[in-house]
């Protein structure tokens, strides 16, 4: 039973892939093979491969290899946060 | 490569069940365009009342299928979307779609191989679009499926696959069936581990292009896995579906 | 034209609340009667051994204590009607724990403390004003339902502020930090409400 709960989180964990919908409406574009820096750990990613937590107030996205939070986005009424302070960067392929 | 990404009403063509528990949706879409096998839908359901309930779907079919794109989707216990769709959608019903949303989890063949899928439940839908897009293209990059479900009668698309495994293209289909095995069963019945996966993906070579989908768990196991057997990281690309249905 | 479609048969899953309790339930949320799990992250796993909680800043000195000296202050049931902002309230949630009146007690708040900051032990951060947490407004908890708290719950300890939105209610949370001035925290500096109160519908920045 421990275990289970210990695990409810990790479980419900997801990917970039869970929200390319998301980026897309946001960035116009495909973003989930693009390469993304963490800022923590300097580890490149692609965006499809951050760890993607969805059920929290926003979606939290964070570094496969430190798990440091990368990216965080809010939809709110007035618009859509999107706060990359965790990322390095990001190269966006043409 | 810009193209908008717009909502559009697709209407329900056929439902057709799969096993107990996962049905195929096929929707015609008036704004179809092919997709990348691996891409998603995303679904939206809206009450009268304006509530919004969202999910996103892997597509099954192939984009050499036009017009249509099916959706094989697992009815996930209390699942508030899965659930409507199994038990109120019947055909002639319009759904909001958009799509197709993906460019990591994807496959074609230019992309070349050897290709090793790892499926864990309904994680073998997008994997099985991949499937039957080499068919479509009669293309003979060495593959192999590790399919892992609860039971046979659990095993999604089981005799395509059997189909596809036997027709001399280079795909093999190994299963391993988790909770429970129908007698005379000669295959695996436990959890991929990696001894496993060095026998199943051991003739693909060093550095098989490696797809995981499924359960978040079975993705992490399956990936650690691969990685212990020695297969680059850059070389496996995950896709996690959250916890397992039910 | 896609803005007006209305899925055939949909009504979705939402609980219908008695008419006894409707007044309890703020504006835009409805009531749920499980415990959903929300989380930023992993589950954070603390030996108990190696747990503490501080109460520092602007205070004449920081004291912390360890998971057994804090079993030992004392402790009280709290039943408490909690809203998250993800449009959730589940009412009449049974929780033990340590009153933050209780924990202030034991320091020296220096009179510049306007602020507090909750911090956890993975880098979770959230803001109130100090009256936020006094006068029994908030609690830690270690007990839900009359068991351990769950980890997933924010085990082996949380704080509780049922009068703001639940991402108040630091799961995980190892210390509060009095400050002067106010810091905007995880989600505050996200989009949030820097206040969060669920009656007044302060979800978003500028709400």
């Amino acid at each position: 039973m421990e275990a289970v709960d210990d695990d409810l989180n990790r479980a419900m964990m997801l990917d970039g892939n869970a929200v390319a919908g998301r980026f897309f409406a946001l960035f116009g574009a495909e973003m989930t093979a693009n390469l993304t820096e963490c800022a923590s750990c300097g580890q490149d990613h692609m965006m499809g491969a951050l760890l993607a937590f969805t059920h929290a107030p926003g979606v939290v996205l964070r570094c496969p290899s430190c798990q440091a939070v990368m990216f965080r986005l809010v939809e709110t009424p007035r618009g859509i946060y999107f706060d990359a302070r965790g990322a390095a960067f990001v190269r966006i392929e043409r | 490569m810009n193209r908008p990404l717009q909502w559009q009403i697709a209407t329900i063509a056929a439902i057709r069940p799969e096993t107990p528990g996962v049905k195929t949706f096929t929707l015609d879409l008036p704004d179809w365009m092919p997709h990348r096998p691996g891409q998603h839908y995303d679904l939206r359901l809206r009450a009268v009342d304006g509530y919004e309930a969202q999910r996103t779907y892997s597509i099954a079919s192939a984009p050499e299928t036009k017009g249509q794109v099916q959706l094989t989707i697992e009815r996930i216990n209390d699942g508030e979307v899965s659930g409507f769709l199994h038990d109120v959608a019947v055909a002639g019903d319009r759904i909001e779609v958009r799509g197709p949303i993906g460019g990591y989890f994807v496959w074609e063949v230019p992309l070349g191989g050897p290709l090793m899928l790892i499926a864990g439940g309904s994680g073998v839908v997008p994997l099985m679009a991949m499937l039957r897009h080499r068919a479509a293209a009669g293309s003979q990059v060495p593959a192999r499926l590790l399919f892992s479900a609860r039971s046979y009668d659990d095993l999604i698309f089981r005799e395509e696959l059997d189909r596809l495994g036997a027709d001399g293209s280079g795909l093999e289909v190994v299963y391993t069936l988790t909770r429970s095995q129908p007698s005379g069963w000669r295959g695996y019945g436990r959890r991929i581990d990696p001894a496993m996966l060095a026998t199943v993906a051991g003739p693909l070579g060093r550095t098989p292009l490696c797809f995981i989908c499924g359960p978040t768990l079975l993705v992490e196991a399956a990936a650690n896995g691969l990685a212990e057997i020695g297969v680059p990281v850059s070389r496996i690309r995950t896709e996690r579906f959250g916890p397992s249905g039910s | 034209m896609a803005d007006d479609f209305v899925t055939r048969g949909f009504v979705g899953r939402r609980q219908i609340t008695s008419a006894a309790n409707t007044q309890r339930i703020p504006p835009g949320q409805h009531e749920v009667k499980d415990f959903p799990v929300l989380s930023a992250g992993p589950t954070p796993r603390v030996p108990l051994d190696r747990w503490s909680f501080s109460i520092e800043g602007f205070v004449r000195e920081k004291v912390s204590w360890t998971w057994d000296e804090f079993l030992k202050l004392p402790a009280r049931q709290f039943t408490v009607d909690i809203h998250c902002v993800t449009t959730w309230s589940k009412l009449d949630t049974r929780w033990t724990g340590v009153s933050v009146d209780t924990l202030l007690e034991h320091v020296d708040l220096d009179p510049r403390a306007a602020f507090v900051t909750a911090y956890t032990i993975e880098g979770y951060t959230t803001n109130m004003p100090l009256p936020d947490i006094l006068n029994g407004r908030a609690f830690v908890a270690y007990e839900y339902d009359g068991l351990p708290l769950a980890p997933a719950h924010g085990g082996p300890a949380r704080l509780v502020v049922p009068h703001l939105y639940f991402w108040k209610s630091a799961k995980w949370v190892t210390g509060l930090r009095l400050m002067d001035k106010d810091r905007s925290g995880f989600w505050e500096s996200a989009g949030y409400n820097n206040h969060g109160d669920p009656w007044k519908e302060q979800r978003y920045t500028g709400d």
